[in-house]
């Protein structure tokens, strides 16, 4: 791919409505995880709104080990190429260069993801300093309005990346909502101390407060790998699903995401979930969250 | 003519006399809930319309942004691509914003196009979404300039004499219209500014404030 002139930062709420922007246009969608750009075809052609490059999906990073970086330029490359649809990639968390990288190489979409080894153990990537727009993961209403603070233009729950098992995934997404509906509560007067208690930015605190729901669209991720998983998540109030190793870690990888993608839009209407779910193949093999050593939980890296 | 036609056509579609008027949204995936939150501004009744069952009673419909490629795909599972493209031949009044005007227009590649306008639409012809930008665009009959939100947008290039430009950037339409249909490659659903929706509504579904 050709070298880019890269645009500067659109400074103030026009930059910032630009990346909510693109995040709102992938609403009511389902987001795949892909390593090559055979998958990305199959993925575009199931009716995924995006993909999310990677070299490796969660499921084997947990299996293989070893550290877990951005992926190969090459790689994102050719999936840029065969798609038409948005391509996000990830970055390691506070790998700021990581980052610069994927800005000059074109992707649409960063995810700072504790799917990847951290890189920086105190900080997360400033993300206003950019224009590509971010999502983070979050596992509660403080952890997200830190990331927004940082820039994040979009939030999904972490869940329990890999383990093709959504109930941290639903953890996270009950958390979060039901934390906003209790900062609807609060009187204007206890919203600082509530902040303090929080460790989140003030008037962060306070735009919830007042408008109930987060400044940016709230998506879900992590252990998603069946239509009634994707389906459940919107039914929590997810506004778009991304699927990770549920899709090509199962057995018939194209018929299940179209799957997901069908269940996903008729989230509300079971009929469409049940004509959805028939004749999937093989889901992938699911993994008990209290089997995973404590160390090794994805959704504890970032804060 | 072509405007006697238009009018004749949208009639059919048009016979709300009393209460309050429904306007479909596309609901398969994209901004749909924004421009619901819009013509909910606009005190009209939004539908989501996510199966073809949905189309019955709507006086028009916005077919949002998004991905086309995945609005074309759900789509086809159900009847709802069919009778929506048939309903939209027939007059029903329609609004494309960006992946929507994809959707009607013409043009090659992926997804299939309806051909229901005559503009080629070329998607993601301003780049990624690092090109994506906010420019401020004069629309025919409107008083002050319009934020015209662009991301990922599609570029338009008019093949018919009977399309009408209502508003251009550096030369190149962002805006028209022909008989019952208007695209738009920007977002009006993602700014406070109700001034096109309210033009959808009144120019091509008829709808009257004071009613």
């Amino acid at each position: 791919m050709k070298e880019r002139p890269l645009p500067a930062p659109i400074a103030g709420k026009d930059g910032f409505l630009l990346k909510v922007g693109l995040a709102e246009m992938l609403k009511g969608g389902v987001i795949m995880d892909v390593t090559t750009a055979d998958q990305a075809r199959i993925a575009e052609d199931a009716g995924a709104c995006a993909v999310m490059a990677l070299e490796r999906v969660p499921s084997d990073i947990r299996k293989e080990g070893g550290v877990a970086r951005m992926a190969a330029i090459k790689v994102i490359e050719e999936i840029m190429k065969v798609v038409t649809i948005p391509v996000m990639a990830k970055v390691r968390i506070g790998h700021s260069v990581e980052a610069d990288v994927l800005q000059a190489l074109g992707v649409d979409y960063i995810d700072e993801s504790e799917v990847l080894t951290p890189a920086d153990e105190a900080n997360h990537v400033w993300k206003h300093g950019y224009r590509v727009p971010f999502v983070c993961g979050a596992t509660c209403i403080d952890e997200a309005l830190r990331r927004i603070g940082e820039g994040a233009a979009m939030i999904r729950t972490k869940g329990e990346a890999g383990t093709g098992n959504v109930v941290e995934a639903v953890r996270h997404m009950r958390k979060v909502t039901g934390d906003i509906r209790r900062l609807t509560t609060l009187r204007e007067e206890e919203l600082m101390a509530e902040a303090k208690r929080l460790g989140a930015p003030f008037d962060l605190v306070k735009q919830v407060a007042m408008t109930g729901k987060l400044p940016v669209p709230n998506f879900a991720a992590g252990g998603i790998a069946t239509p009634a998983d994707a389906a459940l998540m919107m039914k929590l109030g997810a506004e778009a699903v991304f699927v990770g190793s549920g899709i090509f870690k199962s057995e018939d990888p194209s018929n299940r995401a179209h799957a997901i993608v069908r269940a996903t839009t008729h989230f509300d209407d079971p009929d469409e979930v049940l004509a959805a779910s028939r004749d999937l193949g093989e889901a992938m093999r699911g993994l008990e969250i209290s089997q995973i050593p404590e160390g090794e939980l994805l959704q504890a890296r970032g804060w | 003519m072509a405007s006697k036609s238009a009018k004749s056509l949208r009639a059919n579609y048009c016979k709300h006399g009393g209460g309050s008027l429904k306007i479909g949204v596309l609901a398969v995936q994209g901004s749909y809930a924004l421009h619901v939150k819009s013509l909910l501004a606009c005190d009209v009744e939004p539908v989501l319309v996510k199966r073809s069952k949905h189309l019955e009673g709507i006086s028009g419909i916005i077919l949002p942004g998004g991905e086309s490629t995945t609005f074309h795909i759900v789509m086809s599972e159900d009847d709802l691509l069919v009778s929506l493209k048939t309903a939209i031949q027939k007059g029903l009044p329609t609004w494309g914003t960006c992946a929507g005007a994809i959707m009607l227009g013409h043009g090659e590649g992926i997804p299939e196009r309806w051909n229901l306008i005559g503009i080629e639409v070329a998607r993601n012809a301003f780049g990624r979404q690092v090109d994506s930008f906010v420019a401020l665009l004069e629309i025919s009959k409107f008083d002050s300039l319009f934020d015209g939100v662009f991301i990922r947008a599609p570029r338009l290039k008019v093949v018919a004499p009977t399309v009408t430009i209502m508003s251009t950037l550096s030369g190149e339409p962002v805006m028209a219209s022909e008989r019952n249909i208007l695209v738009t490659t920007f977002h009006p659903e993602l700014t406070e500014d109700l001034r096109v929706h309210q033009l959808f509504l009144k120019k091509f579904c008829n709808w009257n404030l004071n009613e």
